[in-house]
């Protein structure tokens, strides 16, 4: 059984019977690097299989000496790590931390989803185009900045010069420093994929819109944000979601007790900073204050990917509303 | 003039005065990142380029922080790089091509989809986590050099692929359909017109994707890069420290003489974050320039 292949080669072409060895080769190379590839594709399933059974697997271990009832509800986090010459009873109730996260989370917001938004407008709807093609890049190398360079900044500048000067006292690690600086970094990403969101509008809105006599402002906040809203929405979820994960900045600036308050001027800890502090630390592996790190390291999991999925399910929504 | 027309004039003005406040508060607004922007450069070059020198380059570590330097910590990011680098990039191609030219619409390629963008929001320290567990301890790497760059790569990974996918979409299927006209297999028309028609795109995503993983500090501290490392590695099984680490260290400590260092360190790292950026976005506008054509 002979295969017709046709092969074109310059203004004549030619035809030529290929042996089935010869068509079987070239079939079994074909699904050869079919495979090779699926494999490839699959190195992300895997990562996050492993991801969910060494969390898992770990945290089961945990919960089986510490109750999750207590995990969740308890009030003090004394992990009594490599047992602490005072004997303190070890307390392992993760709202402190948490508490500490969402402090700089919302600190963080407070600053980035209002500059964030108003970056997006002036990038879609006022700055033109070489005005943009200036500030874009610009705004990406501030995304690029490495977090431990924006921890140092947090530190040396952001908490001494200026909130250790307008509230004297303060003290030189405090959440307030940590939370603007871990704003700072979600702005680009706020501007950017709200910038997105609002080049998407339809040209005809903003133009049917200036026909009625609108100003500028009226067809940006009545017109162009309310039609891309979800997108923007889901730019805030996702920078959220990027503010509670972030580590360096929080590591260096915000300190490292835990404290159960909501004052921005004190001293925290936040869940990543904890999880670096331990792994920085000596205490033991297989120990129950090593395995603290998987239970906190589960928490933060679980928070940032509900967020994650919340957000793409808006971009989803919002790319079949106007394609 | 009657009463009507008064009161048009009025809330005109009011809406004019409003729009012209609006676009000023606009402005302010993204001034305020370029101005940070501004203020950190500044920031750390006033405090540390009194330390950038050939000797700061080319010591390692010390107690005595103007003896310090950051051989090893350069050395460690040159051979994480490389070795990120060569698992990333075939990886991370590999699947894009799978993705966007091989790939069935059916529920796993959705899954696989759904899941890389989920993988690109997870935080780096639960990478870090992994890489623990996974390489550090179950591959028994140790806390070598290799094991770091194996973190690394599965953390910038969904860059790789993303971008890649982005600009394998961008090759106009003409140029497939005319391949598969004169009846070439489909991986010769991958690698052969739709992969250098790519290339320039999937560059840019590499190199943004590397410039990530050199600034990434958090990850290493999990798997257990050094703090103090007085030598280079030699191996892929050897012990290191990176830039990010080395900066973080110095931070760290209370005595201002290792703040200078660590700024110096930071200066060194954002020329080459910043030299890296640089040719991303000129490939990325020279290749933007061509498909406009």
């Amino acid at each position: 059984m002979g295969v017709t292949d046709i092969e074109a080669v310059g203004p004549t072409s030619r035809i030529r019977r290929r042996g089935p060895l010869e068509a079987r080769l070239r079939h079994g190379r074909e699904a050869v690097i079919h495979s090779v590839l699926f494999l490839c594709a699959s190195v992300s399933i895997f990562t996050t299989l492993a991801i969910i059974a060494t969390l898992l697997e770990e945290t089961t271990g945990f919960f089986r000496e510490v109750s999750i009832i207590d995990f969740l509800t308890d009030t003090k986090w004394i992990p009594g790590l490599g047992g602490g010459p005072g004997g303190l009873e070890p307390h392992f109730g993760i709202l402190p931390l948490l508490s500490g996260t969402l402090l700089v989370a919302a600190g963080a917001a407070v600053v980035a989803l209002p500059v964030g938004l108003l970056t997006a407008i002036f990038l879609s709807e006022y700055a033109p185009g070489w005005l943009r093609g200036i500030v874009k890049p610009v705004l990406e190398v501030l995304a690029g900045i490495p977090t431990v360079v924006l921890g140092f900044f947090a530190l040396t500048f952001v908490s001494e010069d200026i909130i250790r000067v307008l509230f004297p006292g303060t003290k030189i690690f405090n959440a307030a420093s940590a939370a603007i600086v871990v704003g700072i970094m979600i702005i680009p990403m706020v501007s950017s994929l709200s910038e997105d969101a609002m080049s998407a509008v339809p040209c005809s809105l903003r133009e049917g819109a200036y026909a009625l006599g609108a100003t500028k402002f009226e067809v940006a906040l009545r017109v162009v944000v309310p039609a891309a809203l979800s997108g923007i929405v889901a730019s805030f979820i996702l920078a959220i979601s990027r503010a509670i994960g972030e580590t360096m900045i929080v590591t260096l600036a915000a300190g490292a007790t835990p404290n159960l308050t909501w004052n921005p001027l004190d001293s925290i800890q936040t869940m990543t900073a904890y999880i670096v502090q331990v792994s920085l630390g000596d205490t033991p592996q297989g120990s129950l204050g090593f395995r603290t790190i998987f239970a906190v390291g589960m928490t933060l999991f679980v928070m940032t990917l509900t967020l994650n999925v919340i957000s793409q399910y808006l971009l989803h929504r919002f790319r079949e509303v106007y394609e | 003039m009657t009463a009507a027309q008064m009161g048009f004039r009025r809330r005109l003005f009011l809406r004019k005065t409003t729009a012209a406040g609006f676009a000023l508060l606009c402005v302010l607004a993204t001034s305020i990142g370029i101005a940070t922007l501004a203020v950190l450069l500044v920031d750390v070059t006033r405090e540390g380029i009194g330390r950038v020198s050939w000797d700061f380059i080319n010591s390692f570590p010390s107690r005595k922080p103007e003896q310090a330097g950051i051989k090893a910590a350069l050395w460690g990011t040159i051979w994480m790089m490389g070795l990120t680098a060569s698992f990333a990039i075939p990886i991370g191609v590999g699947a894009a091509v799978y993705l966007e030219e091989y790939a069935p619409r059916n529920w796993l390629t959705r899954v696989i989809q759904t899941n890389i963008a989920n993988l690109a929001g997870v935080p780096s320290i639960v990478y870090g986590i992994l890489g623990l567990a996974l390489f550090v301890r179950a591959m028994s790497l140790e806390r070598s050099v290799l094991a770091g760059s194996l973190t690394m790569a599965l953390l910038v990974l969904p860059i790789v692929i993303i971008a890649s996918q982005e600009a394998l979409r961008a090759v106009p299927s003409s140029i497939l359909e005319a391949a598969y006209a004169v009846g070439a297999s489909r991986c010769q028309v991958v690698s052969r017109q739709v992969l250098p028609a790519a290339f320039p795109g999937i560059l840019t995503g590499i190199i943004l994707a590397l410039s990530r993983a050199i600034g990434e500090t958090a990850p290493l501290i999990m798997i257990g890069a050094l703090l103090f490392v007085p030598f280079t590695p030699s191996g892929p099984l050897d012990r290191f420290t990176v830039l990010p680490m080395q900066i973080f260290n110095w931070t760290s400590r209370p005595q201002p003489e290792f703040r200078e260092n660590a700024a110096a360190g930071i200066i060194v790292l954002l020329i080459v974050l910043l030299t890296m950026n640089a040719t991303a976005i000129i490939l990325r506008n020279r290749f933007q320039a061509r498909a406009r054509q």
